[in-house]
């Protein structure tokens, strides 16, 4: 499968206060996300993975290296408008990225200035709002939806554009259990069924955990690359950088170091409740 | 003894209008002097309208909200002496942060309770220090600080003004888990120095597990419980047919139970959960014939 983001020795400082140094907030980045690959990154605050997120779409250049989506290099302005159809953002606060007052003109906004003609914009806007599962609300006030209602309308706006990979801020931070589901199943539909490579942001490790790979960022550096699997089996690295691993493999690691046989990769309640069954059957019998 | 009590307290949104909602409905509850409580619910089970009523901000439909056994609105006027008494922080409340110092942002609640300059440098310095925040940042403008330390910032003010009841909504809410983990252990520090009672709102089952002595659950207006941490995850099957979520280390204990093995205790811990595999370990190899 072809890369469609190529982030070739990315390095980002944001510009200096009156004074100051520039601190460098990214410091040499590469990094390949093949076409419809679902990536996680995971970084503590201030890691630099919002900054990372923000060169994927434009939203910043890179001070030195070089940023392509599909081809198209981010720095190239004449090509704005084509690489931010490929590649939407979907932010934090859903609050702040609702614009109209009915759910499907705002999911008709960015249709509109790109210059859809009508027809095929009714039957985007349509299929994003079915693809979301939020149809049935295509006439109400978004004022009147919930958190992960709101997020899922702003990915149908993404959806709508036909792109070829979706980035999400931590889409899920300010939502309760019940949203997070939500938005994480709707995202992996999209990923599932309509082949977008999927690049999601996020504080929840069990979020992480159901991705094809976790990238973690460290004082603007990749520090990890790998299956789920890969990284979270590497429990003291992932503690020393302030992050979590899922509670599953904490367990097992912990019984591990207690000097009970399991095995390191555990991530999930399921294998963590076979493993333990088995550690008594399998003994119990001898 | 019960500092907050609630007797059969409901509150009815929009009365007399088609939109009208019963968010809280005839609920009675007590809470302790210096307790820990945690408070889950998904959103629209009740909890924010049910702690609106903990300092008035609400006033019931009907029912009555007792602080220290006396009805909070017996007189209107004394209201504002409530919220003194009962300190509500609300969610990202960083947001609401306008002083130029951390000192003076700290200060605003005590000096609006009229106490002394020495009282209230006293009070801000030590809820400063229970919260984690140095010294030297004290005439630093706020806004110059990180997200972690500004949402600090305005915890420390309401903290400062000392009230017997402090109450907390997802006062980690997008957090990283080690700013996640720093916040709590803050806010323990407080309680150890003051023992003045906490109540946290949290989705998080799991920041929840650690550190409440006991859970209420509401879901639908109503109490679905209020119990022992313990005994409130003996529940947990229940508890995540409502929505809210158990911790990952819960649902391993439960699907285990599911295929016949019991450990004799409830995991809501990594740390519990351990030393219960352990235990099990232990016994069978203490009692097996060598």
């Amino acid at each position: 499968m072809k890369n469609i983001i190529e982030i070739e020795k990315l390095h980002f400082s944001y510009p200096a206060e009156e004074g100051k140094e520039a601190a460098e907030v990214l410091k040499g980045i590469s990094l390949s996300i093949r076409e419809g690959e679902f990536v996680a990154v995971l970084g503590h605050n201030g890691s630099g993975k919002s900054t990372l997120a923000k060169h994927i779409n434009a939203i910043l250049l890179p001070t030195e290296g070089r940023v392509t989506v599909d081809g198209i290099d981010t720095a190239d302005e004449d090509r704005l408008f084509d690489l931010r159809q490929r590649a939407g953002m979907v932010f934090q606060n859903p609050d702040n990225q609702i614009v109209s007052s009915v759910v499907e003109e705002d999911v008709a906004f960015a249709l509109e200035n790109l210059g859809v003609p009508y027809e095929e914009m009714r039957r985007r806007v349509d299929d994003a709002l079915k693809a979301v599962g939020m149809y049935e609300y295509r006439l109400h006030s978004p004022s009147q939806l919930s958190g992960g209602q709101k997020q899922r309308i702003a990915i149908a706006g993404i959806i709508a554009m036909q792109p070829k990979c979706i980035i999400l801020d931590e889409p899920t931070a300010m939502l309760d259990p019940q949203g997070r589901r939500e938005v994480l199943a709707t995202v992996q539909r999209m990923n599932r069924e309509q082949g977008i490579t999927v690049v999601l942001i996020t504080h929840y490790m069990d979020e992480a955990a159901q991705c094809d790979r976790v990238v973690v960022i460290d004082k603007g550096s990749v520090l990890m690359d790998g299956t789920p699997r890969e990284v979270f089996s590497q429990v003291e690295r992932i503690k020393a950088i302030g992050l979590d691993v899922p509670q599953a493999t904490e367990l097992a690691h912990e019984l591990r170091k207690a000097g009970i046989e399991l095995p390191e990769d555990i991530l999930t309640a399921e294998e963590c409740a076979d493993a333990i069954e088995a550690l008594f059957t399998k003994k119990g019998s001898n | 003894m019960a500092i907050l009590e609630t007797q059969e307290l409901t509150y009815t949104y929009s009365r007399g209008t088609p939109f009208e909602k019963t968010a809280v409905d005839h609920v009675s509850l007590s809470i302790n002097e210096g307790e820990i409580i945690g408070v889950m619910g998904h959103t629209g089970s009740g909890k924010s309208t049910l702690i609106q009523h903990f300092n008035g901000l609400l006033q019931p439909t009907s029912g009555k909200v007792l602080l220290d056994g006396r009805d909070i609105w017996e007189n209107k006027r004394k209201i504002r002496d409530v919220r003194f008494q009962v300190g509500l922080v609300f969610q990202y409340p960083e947001y609401q942060i306008f002083e130029e110092t951390v000192f003076r942002d700290i200060a605003f609640g005590p000096k609006n309770m009229g106490l002394d300059e020495a009282e209230i440098k006293r009070r801000v310095l030590e809820t400063a220090n229970d919260i984690g925040l140095p010294e030297e940042l004290m005439e630093h403008s706020p806004f110059e600080l990180s997200g972690g330390q500004k949402r600090r910032v305005a915890i420390a003010g309401v903290m400062a003004m000392e009230p017997k009841v402090l109450i907390l909504d997802e006062p980690t809410a997008g957090l990283d888990p080690a700013g996640r983990d720093l916040i709590l252990e803050h806010i323990r520090a407080y309680h150890r120095r003051t023992k003045n009672t906490i109540l946290i709102v949290s989705h998080s089952m799991e920041d929840i597990a650690a550190f409440a002595d006991r859970i209420l659950v509401m879901n639908r207006g109503s109490v679905f419980c209020f119990d022992r941490t313990d005994k409130v995850f003996s529940r947990a099957e229940e508890i995540a047919g409502i929505g809210l979520d158990v911790p990952q280390v819960t649902k391993v204990f439960m699907e285990l139970k599911r295929r016949g093995m019991d450990f004799g205790g409830e995991a809501y811990t990594v740390d519990c959960a351990k030393e219960l595999i352990l235990r099990r370990i232990r016994e069978r190899n203490g009692s097996a014939p060598c």
